[in-house]
């Protein structure tokens, strides 16, 4: 019972394989269904976590705005999202008129099953990781990638011409923010030698890389959720703009998957935030006891999507020109600056000795301090510019924006 | 060494799985009486006009091409951050350079005014 308290994922496994091989069936068979039964059982638990994660979201963004939130439906509502489901489930399909069938059918399940198979490289756990690839900071890019390619398809297959814009909207967002997304992805990469993802999280024993690289995981942090779309990036289905945007033209439960893939999409960014920058599963006697290490990262990713939330009812959409300026004129240069600081200051502190910590944080000083000067000029110009020419400089700049 | 592909196959398929039931379920329950006016295109009412699939505008063209250049950096930069440990401080100042030299064509994209979004 103890071994079991200690470590319930090995203990359960251990069961099933032993059980599995005293039927008779070949070890690598057993191997198979284990891994079948792992994947089944990670794909459910992720589904159905999204219904938590909508219920909390918007009771959340409830109490930003001073309203209660769903409230009906079971204990603080918290049923609400099921009663949303039951009622999609019996709404009817509609394909509309000249829509490219293929695609627009299967781009709600790409969209989730990029999602789903992003969980299948991160550490919930010491003892409890889908799979241990050396290439995990790359499969996560690549995966990525995919969520926001079913987000295309289901825009470009639509035959509808706000399903398309929100296509080119979400084309833009998604080669904008992938950019700096990955140069802030190299950091963690860098200070632990590996793109392993359970390596990553190890590395992070003594000090995790929020300490050592601020810069980088606040990168990681923004270019994700434009990655991903979420407010303050959501122009791809701006609704006073292309009404629905990609999803304009779904109806029942195939928009109900583009619902599910954005909600749990903004859980996946915030677990990975908690992996590569704050330690993962890292904590008091996680080592040893490898349950209150899935508790310690339960904790560390809800903090983080608290946040997500947090911004998401604090700050209004941005226009696609103010997107792609922020992306292109401050993310990605702080990107590569920062990506610079910390491949010197670690060097650095290696080769002299010195304290990891002051010598990353001083690195991480002086970017922050290069940027904000860089900032001040910057402003400082525009509004001379705009002093010389009053009327023009708002006026042009909100009609081209379209 | 291939037991975690065969995991991560299994997850992407059991990603596409789900939902895929998921829809096939309300393919089941949900009523299907068709008819034009319903799966005509939805813009708010109004009759759509001309042909859907517009050009897109060739600001996104530009932006995929300053894309193209960094994501290619990425390759190059990966394996870099992968052998870390093992360099010299030296070949750490190669790969800043290397960014540098990439940080200055974004640089000269944007003084060419390039990344003015029109």
């Amino acid at each position: 019972m103890t071994e079991f308290l200690q470590d319930p994922f090995t203990w359960i496994g251990e069961l099933l394989k032993t059980w599995l091989t005293g039927l008779g069936l070949a070890s690598d068979f057993v191997t198979f269904l284990l891994q079948l039964l792992g994947a089944l059982v990670l794909a459910t638990v992720m589904l159905l976590l999204t219904f938590l994660l909508i219920w909390a979201e918007r009771k959340i963004v409830a109490r930003i705005q001073d309203r209660l939130g769903p409230n009906r439906v079971g204990p603080f509502g918290v049923f609400q999202t099921v009663a949303d489901l039951l009622k999609l489930v019996t709404k009817e399909l509609i394909t509309p008129t000249g829509a490219d069938l293929i695609p627009y059918n299967l781009a709600p399940l790409l969209a989730v099953m990029s999602v789903v198979g992003l969980w299948a490289v991160i550490p919930l756990a010491p003892t409890l990781l889908g799979a241990k690839i050396n290439v995990g900071v790359l499969y996560i890019i690549s995966i990525g990638a995919i969520g926001t390619l079913g987000i295309m398809l289901a825009g470009m297959s639509s035959n509808n011409k706000y399903a398309l814009l929100g296509a080119f909207r979400t084309v833009a967002l998604m080669i904008s923010y992938a950019v700096p997304m990955v140069l802030a992805l190299l950091v963690p990469v860098l200070l632990a030698g590996s793109m392993d993802m359970s390596t990553i999280v190890n590395a992070q024993s003594p000090l995790p890389f929020l300490l050592l690289a601020p810069v980088a995981a606040l990168v990681f942090f923004i270019s994700s959720l434009g990655e991903v779309g979420r407010a303050p990036f959501d122009l791809l289905e701006a609704e006073s703009e292309i009404v629905a945007g990609f999803h304009i033209e779904y109806s029942g439960l195939k928009f109900g998957m583009f619902f599910v893939a954005e909600f749990l999409h903004a859980f996946t960014i915030s677990a990975l935030t908690a992996t590569l920058f704050l330690g993962g599963w890292q904590g008091p006697w996680a080592a040893q006891y490898p349950f209150l290490g899935l508790i310690y990262f339960l904790i560390k990713t809800s903090i983080v999507y608290f946040v997500v939330i947090w911004i998401r009812g604090s700050f209004p959409r941005i226009r696609i020109d103010q997107m792609n300026s922020l992306n292109w004129k401050l993310i990605t240069p702080v990107a590569l600056l920062g990506l610079v600081a910390t491949s010197v200051a670690e060097k650095l502190a290696v080769e002299f000795a010195w304290s990891r910590l002051l010598v990353h944080l001083a690195a991480s000083a002086l970017v922050v301090l290069v940027t904000l000067t860089a900032l001040g000029i910057y402003a400082r110009t525009t509004r001379k510019r705009s002093e010389q020419m009053p009327a023009t400089g708002a006026t042009s700049e909100s009609l081209t924006s379209a | 060494m291939l037991e975690p592909w065969i995991f991560i196959a299994l997850l992407l398929g059991a990603g596409m799985l789900l939902p895929g039931v998921a829809i096939a379920a309300n393919w089941l329950l949900g009523p299907k009486k068709p008819n034009a006016i319903k799966e005509s295109t939805y813009e708010c009412g109004i009759e759509t006009v001309g042909e859907t699939y517009v050009q897109l505008k060739g600001s996104y063209y530009i932006y995929a091409l300053i894309f193209v250049v960094f994501d290619i950096e990425a390759v190059f930069l990966f394996p870099w951050a992968v052998a870390y440990n093992e360099l010299q401080l030296y070949m750490v100042l190669e790969g800043v350079l290397f960014i540098a030299i990439l940080a200055a064509g974004l640089f000269y994209a944007w003084r060419k005014g390039v990344l003015e979004w029109v």
